[in-house]
Formats: C-alpha cells, sequence, structure tokens
C-alpha cells in the first residue's frame, strides 16, 4: 500500500502520456482521477496507521547509489510529517483532477494535461516520502519541472513561456544553495540518511570547517542556512520570490496545486523535516524568522492594489509561506505544518473559486472588469467566502487557529526576531483582511463592469467543479477545529513522537500554552475586523476612496504596483549582464583574442612568410647564382674572421 | 581463446566491414543502399559482439582484462598490447553503441558518396576502440592518430558550407598537441626504453622531467576535450559537421582527452599532476563559466550545443583531478552520461536540420505544435543535460561535485554556478524552438518523428534513465580500477613527500 500510494499517480501518467491514441482524452481523465481517488483513500489509510498510531517504517526500494562511503537509496520514509503531507498532497491532487476535467474541457491536449498533473502528484511524494536528502532532492527537482511545464502548459504564449523560465531558473538558483547544503553535510555527516544525520547532530553541533570565505565556521549553522536557501527557491520567499506571480499565467488548477497547496510549501517541508538539525543552528534559525516575517509583510502590501485576481492571490500565498517560515524561524514546527495544511486547503479553495469566476467570464482575471455576479454564481460566492473568511484567520475557521498559534508562539518565544516576526505577523494580518475583502468586493459586489452579453451568461460551474470545490470547502471549516488537537495542541508530542524535534529551551508552542496575555490572542481577530471593515467602506460604501488615496500616495503605489521593482531591479543586474558578458566572451574572446592570437592568426602569420619568401623563389637562373655567390663570399669571410 | 582475441575482433571487425564495402560493384544507387545496409549490419554485429566484453569482465579486478600481446616492432620492444580495464571498458562500449546509431542518422542525410561515407565511418569506429583498448603507448598513439583521418574527411567531404576552414582547424589544433605528444613518447622510450605502458607506470621519472612530459600530455589532451582557452575547434567543427560527425566528437572524440589524463597523465606522472592540479581547477572553471555565457548567446543550435559541451567537460576535468573516489568516478560517469546526452541533442538537432537544412535559431519557433513527439524527446534530452535527478547528468553532476567539495568549496561553487547558467541556456534555447507561436509557414511542414528516427532515439533514452535511476551497474564495474588509480597515486604521492624528507 505505501509503495502503491507513490508510484500510482506515475503509471497512470504513463498510461494516459502513452497511451493517448488509444484511450482518448476521456480515458486519460478516467485513469488519471480514479487512480488518484485510490491514492487519496489509501493515504487517508496511511495517515491513521502511521500518524494516528505509530506505525513508522521506512521502506527500501533500491540502492542508487553506491560509491565510496556515499550510499544513498531510494526508500520511502514513513513518519507523522511523511502521513500528513500525503494526505494533503493526494486530496487536494485529487479535487484538482477533478475539477480540471470540466475546466480544461476546451483545451486540445487534456491528455498531457492529466498525465502532467499525475506526474507532479508522483514528484510531489517523492519528495515528501524520501528518507535521505538527494531523493529529496530528485523530488525537488521533479516538481520543479513539473511546475516549468505546467506554467508553460500553454506553449504558444510567450509571456506563459517566460514565466515557465523564470520559475525554473529562480529555483535553480535556490537550489544551488541546497546543493551545497548537501555537500557540506555529506563533509560533515558523511552520510545523506536523515536517520545518521539526525542522530548524529547532536554531537556535531559544534563542528566547524572551511566554508568559501568563511574559515573555520560551524558546519550546521552553514548547511541549515544552504538548505534554507534552497527553501527560499521553492518557497518564494523574500529575494526569489518573483517567479511565483508570474507562475499564474498556468491554468488555474495548477495554481492551487503546485503555486498554493502543494509545492510551494516544499520549503517548509524541508526545515521542518530537518527540524533535528535546525535546532542546533540557532543562527539559522534567525535568518529563517526575519526572511520570513519580511516576506509575510512585503507581499501582502503589494497584494494590496493588485488587480489580477489570481496574482493577488499568489502574493497572498507568497505572504502565508512567510508566516510558516516565521513559525519554523521560532522553532514552532508542528505550528508551520498545521498552517501549510489548513492554507492548502483554504488556498486551494479560493484559486478554484476564482478558477470557476474566470471560467464563467471569459478567461478575464483582471478584477477591474469584474464586479457585482454575485447573485448570479451564488456557489462560487459562498466558498469564496469560506476561503476568504479562513485566510483572514475569522475564529472558526481553519486559519484561524493555525495562524493564531503562529503569532503567539512567535509571542512568546521572546526574542528578537520572535517581536519582530510577531509584530510583522499583526499587521500583516491587516493587510491580508483588507487584501482579501478587497479581492472579494471587486470581484463579486459593486456594479458589475462586465459587458452586458457576458454578464447575461454567467452561470454556477456543473457539479464535477463544484464537488471539489465542496470538498475543499469542508477542509477549510474543519481542519483547524479537528487538526489542532493533534498538531499544536495536547495530543501534539504523542502525534509528532520522534519526527519533529524541538529543544525543550526552544519549545515556544508550549510556552504559548503555558501562558499568552490575553490581547495577545484578541489582536489578530480585532485587526483583522478592522481590516474587513476597511475595505468594506472603500469598495463598498464609498468606492471613489481608493482613487483619492491613490493621489495621495501616487510614489508609494507605484512602488507597489511595480512590486517593489525586484523585477526591474533582476533584469538590470543579472540577466542583461549575463547576455553582454556572454557577447563579449564570443565576440572579443573567442573570436578576436583566442582565434586571432590562436589558430587563425599563426595562419596569417604563416601564409604572410610563405608569401615574402616566395618572392625570393623567383626561376631565374642568375638570381640563384648571385645567391650562391654571396653565400660563399659571407662564409669563407665567417670562416677567415672567427674560424681561428 | 575466445577471450584473448575478442578484443581484437573487436577492434578490426568494422575495418573487415568497411573492405567488404570497399568491394562493392553496381550502380550507384544499388552501391549506396547496400553500403548503408552493411555498415548498418556490420556495426550492429560489432556491438551485439561487444557486449560479450562486458559479459567477461570481472568488475573486482583492478587489472586489465582480455589482454593479448604480439610482439610488434621488436627492435623497439614494442608490441601489440591490448586490454581493457573498468576505465576504459564502458568507452569501448559507446563507441560501439553510437556508431550504428550514426550510421542509422546518416540514412537520408547523407546522398552523395555514400560508400566512402560509411567506409570512414567504420575505420573511425575502428581506430576509436583500439585507441581505448590500446596498452602500449606507441600502438595508443598510432590509433590516436590515425582516427583524425577519417573525422577530418568527414567533416571536410560531406560538412556544411566553411567545412574546409573547420576541418584544418581542427586537424591543425590536435595535430600541434599530438606531435608534442610524440615527443614526448619518445622521450619516455629514450629514458626506460619500452612503449609498454605497465612498465611506464612502474617507472618514476625524474620530477623535472615529468613536468615537461605531463605538459606535453597535458596540451594534447587539453585541446581534445577541449579546455579553455583552447577550445575554439570544436564549435567550428561541430558546426560543420554532419550531424553524424557531430556525434561522434561530442560522443567519442571529446571523451579522449579525459580518458587520456586518467590513463597517462595522472598514472605516469603524479607529482606533476599534484603540481598542475591549481592550474587545472582553474581553466576548468573558466571553461564552465564562459562557454556557458557564450552558449547562452548562441544564434545557432548546433553551436550552442557545442559550447554547452565545452562548459560540461569543464565539470569532467575538475572532477578528474580532485583525485578521490567520487570526483573520478563521477567525472568517468560523466563522459558517458554527456556522450550520449549531447549526441542525442546533435541528433535532435539534425532532425529538424535534415528537414528544413537551416540550424538558425530564429527560424524556428512554435514545432512542439506539429512535433509533438519530438518536443518530448528532446525534452527529456534538454532536461538530461540540465542535470534532472533521475537523469544520467544529475548522477555525474553530483559526483564531481561532492568530491570537488571535498577538496575545495570554492570549486564546487564555482563549478555549481554552471547548473543556473546550463538550465538558463537549454530553456532558452528549447523555449525559442519549440515553443512560441508557429508563425513561420515553411514550417507548416514539418512532420513528426520517423520509426528509424525513433528507433535511434529509444536506446538512448533508455540508457540515459537507467543511468539515472540504477547507475551502480555501471559505477561497480568501474570502481575496482578507479581505486587503484587513486590509491598508486596517494601511494607515488606519498613516496614522493618520504624522499623529500629523507633528502632534507
Amino acid at each position: 500500500m505505501y509503495i502503491a500510494i507513490v508510484f500510482l499517480p506515475l503509471i497512470s501518467a504513463l498510461i494516459s502520456a502513452f497511451g493517448k491514441n488509444k484511450l482518448g482524452d476521456k480515458g486519460a481523465q478516467i485513469v488519471t482521477c480514479t487512480s488518484i481517488l485510490i491514492v487519496a483513500i489509501l493515504s487517508t489509510v496511511a495517515f491513521w496507521e502511521v500518524a494516528l498510531n505509530g506505525q513508522y517504517q521506512t521502506i527500501k526500494l533500491l540502492t542508487w547509489i553506491k560509491i565510496g562511503s556515499l550510499e544513498v537509496n531510494w526508500a520511502l520514509r514513513w513518519d507523522s510529517l511523511t502521513a500528513v503531507m500525503v494526505i494533503v498532497i493526494s486530496v487536494i491532487s485529487f479535487c484538482v483532477h477533478l475539477y480540471s476535467i470540466e475546466y480544461m474541457s476546451d483545451d486540445p491536449s487534456i491528455a498531457r494535461f492529466m498525465s502532467y498533473l499525475s506526474l507532479f502528484t508522483f514528484a510531489m511524494l517523492m519528495l515528501v516520502t524520501s528518507d535521505n536528502l538527494i531523493q529529496l532532492f530528485f523530488g525537488w527537482e521533479s516538481v520543479g519541472v513539473m511546475s516549468y511545464l505546467l506554467i508553460g502548459f500553454w506553449y504558444d504564449r510567450s509571456s506563459a513561456n517566460a514565466a515557465a523560465i523564470k520559475a525554473f531558473l529562480m529555483n535553480r538558483i535556490g537550489d544551488f544553495g541546497f546543493l551545497l547544503g548537501i555537500f557540506s553535510c555529506f563533509v560533515i555527516f558523511d552520510s545523506l540518511d536523515f536517520n545518521t544525520i539526525f542522530m548524529v547532530a547532536p554531537k556535531m553541533a559544534n563542528s566547524t570547517f572551511n566554508f568559501l570565505f568563511w574559515k573555520n565556521i560551524n558546519a550546521v549553522t552553514v548547511i541549515s542556512i544552504m538548505l534554507f536557501l534552497g527553501a527560499m527557491g521553492k518557497s518564494a520567499q523574500l529575494g526569489l520570490h518573483t517567479w511565483l506571480p508570474d507562475a499564474m499565467e498556468g491554468p488555474t488548477p495548477v495554481s492551487a496545486l503546485i503555486h498554493a497547496a502543494t509545492m510551494v510549501t516544499a520549503g517548509v517541508f524541508l526545515v521542518a523535516r530537518m527540524s533535528p538539525l535546525f535546532e542546533f543552528a540557532p543562527e539559522a534559525l534567525v535568518v529563517v524568522t526575519y526572511i520570513g516575517a519580511a516576506t509575510a509583510f512585503f507581499a501582502a502590501t503589494i497584494a494590496l492594489i493588485q488587480n489580477d485576481i489570481k496574482r493577488v492571490i499568489a502574493y497572498s500565498t507568497c505572504s502565508q509561506l512567510g508566516y510558516m517560515f516565521f513559525a519554523l524561524g521560532v522553532s514552532a514546527y508542528p505550528a508551520a505544518i498545521f498552517h501549510l495544511v489548513t492554507h492548502a486547503f483554504f488556498k486551494a479553495l479560493l484559486f478554484l473559486s476564482a478558477g470557476s469566476v474566470i471560467h464563467a467570464i471569459n478567461n478575464e482575471q483582471n478584477m477591474k472588469k469584474m464586479g457585482g455576479m454575485w447573485r448570479k454564481t451564488p456557489w462560487t460566492y459562498v466558498m469564496f467566502w469560506i476561503g476568504t473568511l479562513a485566510l483572514i484567520g475569522i475564529p472558526f475557521f481553519a486559519g484561524y487557529y493555525s495562524k493564531d498559534t503562529i503569532l503567539e508562539s512567535a509571542f512568546a518565544s521572546h526574542t528578537g526576531g520572535g517581536k519582530f516576526a510577531f509584530w510583522m505577523g499583526i499587521v500583516t494580518a491587516l493587510l491580508t483582511a483588507f487584501y482579501s475583502c478587497r479581492l472579494l468586493f471587486m470581484t463579486f459586489h459593486g456594479k458589475s463592469r462586465i459587458n452586458h452579453y457576458t454578464f447575461k451568461n454567467i452561470h454556477d460551474p456543473s457539479p464535477i467543479m463544484l464537488i471539489p470545490l465542496l470538498v475543499l470547502a469542508v477542509g477549510a471549516l474543519l481542519s483547524g477545529i479537528i487538526g489542532y488537537k493533534y498538531f499544536v495542541g495536547t495530543q501534539m508530542h504523542v502525534f509528532w513522537g520522534s519526527t519533529i524535534k524541538i529543544l525543550e529551551e526552544h519549545n515556544t508552542i508550549k510556552a504559548a500554552h503555558h501562558y499568552t496575555p490575553n490581547w495577545v490572542k484578541l489582536l489578530p481577530i480585532l485587526v483583522a475586523f478592522i481590516g474587513i471593515s476597511l475595505a468594506y467602506i472603500m469598495y463598498i460604501l464609498q468606492p471613489s476612496i481608493p482613487n483619492k488615496i491613490k493621489n495621495v500616495i501616487r510614489p508609494l503605489q507605484i512602488f507597489l504596483l511595480n512590486k517593489w521593482f525586484f523585477d526591474e531591479l533582476y533584469n538590470y543586474l543579472f540577466v542583461r549582464n549575463s547576455f553582454r558578458v556572454g557577447w563579449l566572451f564570443w565576440k572579443t574572446g573567442d573570436n578576436t583574442i583566442i582565434n586571432g592570437f590562436g589558430p587563425d592568426g599563426i595562419s596569417m602569420v604563416t601564409k604572410w612568410c610563405a608569401k615574402k619568401v616566395s618572392i625570393w623563389q623567383t626561376g631565374y637562373l642568375y638570381h640563384y647564382a648571385f645567391a650562391i655567390l654571396i653565400g660563399l663570399v659571407a662564409l669563407i669571410s665567417w670562416q677567415l674572421a672567427f674560424g681561428s | 581463446m575466445i577471450k584473448q582475441w575478442l578484443l581484437t575482433i573487436v577492434i578490426f571487425g568494422p575495418m573487415l566491414g568497411a573492405a567488404f564495402i570497399m568491394t562493392l560493384r553496381g550502380r550507384t544507387d544499388q552501391i549506396a543502399y547496400s553500403s548503408r545496409c552493411l555498415a548498418l549490419i556490420t556495426s550492429s554485429i560489432i556491438f551485439l559482439i561487444s557486449l560479450l566484453i562486458l559479459a567477461f569482465f570481472e568488475q573486482d579486478s583492478a587489472k586489465f582484462q582480455l589482454v593479448q600481446k604480439i610482439n610488434w616492432i621488436p627492435s623497439l620492444s614494442s608490441s601489440y598490447h591490448i586490454g581493457v580495464d573498468g576505465i576504459s571498458i564502458w568507452f569501448v562500449m559507446m563507441s560501439t553503441l553510437l556508431t550504428p546509431i550514426c550510421i542509422l542518422a546518416s540514412w537520408e542525410a547523407i546522398q552523395k558518396r555514400v560508400r566512402e561515407y560509411m567506409i570512414a565511418f567504420l575505420v573511425l569506429e575502428s581506430m576509436m576502440i583500439g585507441m581505448f583498448c590500446a596498452l602500449d603507448i606507441l600502438l595508443f598513439y598510432i590509433f590516436f592518430e590515425a582516427l583524425l583521418i577519417p573525422i577530418f574527411l568527414i567533416i571536410g567531404v560531406w560538412g556544411g558550407v566553411h567545412r574546409f576552414y573547420a576541418a584544418f582547424k581542427f586537424f591543425l589544433y590536435t595535430l600541434v598537441g599530438s606531435v608534442l605528444m610524440l615527443l614526448a613518447i619518445i622521450s619516455m622510450y629514450c629514458y626506460t626504453g619500452t612503449t609498454n605502458l605497465l612498465t611506464l607506470m612502474q617507472t618514476r621519472f625524474l620530477p623535472e622531467m615529468q613536468t615537461w612530459l605531463w605538459l606535453a600530455f597535458f596540451f594534447s589532451f587539453a585541446v581534445k576535450v577541449p579546455m579553455w582557452p583552447l577550445h575554439t575547434w570544436l564549435p567550428d567543427a561541430h558546426v560543420e559537421a554532419p550531424t553524424a560527425g557531430s556525434v561522434m566528437l561530442a560522443g567519442i572524440l571529446l571523451k579522449i582527452g579525459g580518458y587520456g589524463f586518467l590513463r597517462f597523465s595522472i598514472p605516469i606522472f603524479p607529482e606533476a599532476s599534484a603540481d598542475f592540479t591549481p592550474m587545472v581547477y582553474a581553466l576548468s572553471v573558466m571553461s564552465v563559466i564562459y562557454t556557458s555565457l557564450v552558449a547562452l548567446v548562441q544564434q545557432d543550435m548546433k553551436k550552442m550545443i557545442a559550447y554547452s559541451s565545452v562548459a560540461h567537460m569543464g565539470f569532467v576535468t575538475v572532477g578528474i583531478f580532485t583525485m578521490n573516489i567520487m570526483g573520478v568516478d563521477g567525472s568517468i560517469f560523466y563522459m558517458l552520461s554527456h556522450g550520449i546526452v549531447s549526441s542525442a541533442l546533435f541528433l535532435c538537432v539534425g532532425v529538424i536540420y535534415d528537414r528544413m537544412r537551416i540550424r538558425e535559431i530564429k527560424f524556428y519557433g512554435g514545432i512542439a505544435k506539429n512535433m509533438p513527439r519530438y518536443a518530448m524527446i528532446f525534452m527529456i534530452f534538454m532536461l538530461a543535460s540540465v542535470g534532472l535527478p533521475g537523469t544520467s547528468g544529475f548522477i555525474g553532476e553530483l559526483l564531481i561535485l561532492t568530491g570537488a567539495f571535498q577538496v575545495n568549496t570554492w570549486i564546487a561553487a564555482f563549478t555549481a554556478s554552471g547548473l543556473i547558467l546550463g538550465a538558463a541556456y537549454m530553456l532558452y534555447l528549447y523555449r525559442r524552438v519549440l515553443f512560441g507561436k508557429l508563425e513561420n509557414e515553411q514550417l507548416n511542414i514539418l512532420l513528426d518523428l520517423s520509426p528509424r528516427e525513433i528507433a535511434m532515439f529509444t536506446p538512448l533514452i533508455i540508457l540515459i534513465l537507467s543511468m539515472g535511476i540504477y547507475p551502480s551497474i555501471f559505477t561497480d564495474m568501474m570502481s575496482a580500477s578507479v581505486e587503484s588509480l587513486i590509491t598508486n597515486y596517494k601511494a607515488a604521492l606519498n613516496e614522493n613527500a618520504m624522499s623529500n624528507l629523507t633528502a632534507g
């Protein structure tokens, strides 16, 4: 069963890709959807056995690399963390598969799409079930490739292609760090297996080595920071985030599955997985905290004024990932994973609902061209509300439990980073409430800005698209209440077992349970309501306010609209210069200098010499006779002068 | 008995086939057809026979196996001495595998002088296998030089517009290198009185002498690799060569350099190798970064892949000179992987070049639409070239970089930056050729892969994936030889250090 969970999606992907002619599009849809459904059911059973009953196990499949002291296996590691990730991935993947049947029904290459989705699911499952860093890297890169292929799924759009390449390259930059982390890990631990690393980590906490500029630097800190660099790439953290908003060029189901629920959370998973290592690298945790908190705030500010419905949600994802990271940074790993789970449900719900909005109005994504459609699409509207409330963190919705735990842990950590993160988190919560409601109001309320003809035909999607929404809505409503006890509540230690390691002095969740001032508990809810009211005033009561504000803070608006000018900066610094240097090396380096002084130059000199020498070959006898005579005279003179 | 003659049969079998083709008589088109068939049959049979080498090979032994030794030039005490070990065996297999694929690739692309073309290819195969098997340095030199002739003809006769320039550039570059190597061989002979490789490996040359001999060999091999700044022949040669010629260049000829370092430079001149290691690192890192950036701005598909080859070979030279098991194993593995992947990429370019006769990247765009199978296969090779885990490229890169990291973190970091650049230029190429809108109307006539082309790609895909998922089949065979190479090297260095201590 544990093997089937991982490999069924691969098999169904291959069947639907290669059996295209026999199966047809329908067949591909049936094969992939059924197999993912089976996987989802099986993974529930696995969750029961592994996470709730503690039957941890590692299944070795094959020796992968065995050279010198490096030994790496293909293996499936099943523990609580894996089981949680697997159930999230398989359930959401199933919803997305089902949803895509209708959403993509007009597309010419349905089979290709379905097989990509299944292949992605396989890669993601490989990632979370790996028992060593290399297999994790396999999954890591493979989900990257699938994301590249799915972002660029409509390959005849040049913007989609550009976004796909950007996503891949930004991830590669993160992976560069990840790889250096893996190498350092191998140098220090002489193994890449999680079990070995985790066992040895406490002993190695103070070991040092030379790394690039730094002599005798703490090895565990370097490894952790390098691995975190990888996580930053995949999870779109500040600095390496620019690819995520552009990734919205892909079909909406893809955004829901890959760029909200699963792949982008792989970075969070990585840090949680490596918690026995990060716990011994306090400096690295501080870095994680600051970057996470900064990302949460930064992305939320941009989301305030974007007009593309998907981009707003994308920036919101980025910002929520920031929450997860600063939770990791204050050693509240369970809280981060808890938020990962709830976020997966409500964010996938939001994306798929946004998808049905887009689907309903002929693929329009600009919110300025929406509005007033809530009566026409009541189901979608309700779903959107559930997702939004869960995102804002209104009590009893899923996001409330996880986000509050994170904020409380950050507060309870009593460190500089924790304080910074807490206040950033509160401000972000305000911004989140504001932009989410702005999104909702602009889309569904107010005067319709859709053209008349389209407006008449707007309707809710068919059941095939609604069922996934309902499933996700149930998740967004209940996953918080049910999960709280196990993830971060009284059952926490039993549930996580040995999976996640938290040093006693870092245990912020426990500290938060122990004592949290009431204002800390109430503040997030308060700011959430402030945010909602502000959005209500500005977008429903007095729609003229936003424009007035815009005129007042023009420079700030431009700054935000251009996403803090990250793209321009990177483009200017790296992309353009790479090309420029490439040209220089090619034209000047290769052609002028190397060829000029090398082969071409030498052959030219040879030719020139030959020409000059050949002048002497006149063919006239008297020239030769003269040369002989001169030579003779010279020789004899030389002999006479120096001979004796 | 069969064991003793097996290598000789594999070496000279293709020549025999070539001789058959030479005797063909009849109308031109008949000759063309039958020489194609004959060449394919010969090379396939040789491939099957070469599988026996794998079967007979004992992987736990670091010794040369399947050895045959016949007196050849007694006055020079040179002999026809051949054999394989864990390092060379895979290069032999590569040669026997790629030749039939090359012949398949030239099936329709070559229409003039088909007979001569096929003969050139079979002779080339003989020379390559002979070179990888030779255990006598003079014999090695003869094969090493002789294989220039067929490849020179292949570029010069069946090449593109500027084929003469490219062919001569290639020939002269390598010739300068090999003349130096010949001088080195002569001086080694004068010093030791033998050309037997095994004896030479036992000989300790004086440090001064080692330096010069090492440089002579290095120059010759560095041209072959090619290492920056001796690489400029490669783009021209690749661009002008017919597809199959490019495959041979990328698949086998570039590996001669790496093989030469492992077979000659390091075991015979250990101290000099150790002394020059920093220089090799510097040149390799330069190769990786410099040529990756150049590859990024290329406008000709073949030229771009050629530059990417230079960058990838930079990884190989880094790996070899780390002189630890991971680095060396990794670089051998990476050479094999690169041999397959870049050959496959050249074949991919060949597929559309055969149809449109244009290599400009700008000309293409959006052909994934009418060539979906081609797009998928190209994607697999592109990802292997980028080093996606699960493909052969990743294992090689991982091992090389791990090896390098143990030696020096800077080298590993610089080399690893090639991974980012590599992804950049490959994805950029793929995007411009296959993705986008199909705007050029001339491209509408493009047909998807024919069964012949699929037959040519299938073995390569299987190899890439099996090397990526279960590399032990390959690494287990080389490990004994690599280990002994490294132990001998370390022992020689230690001995040297000891003698210096006692002398001091």
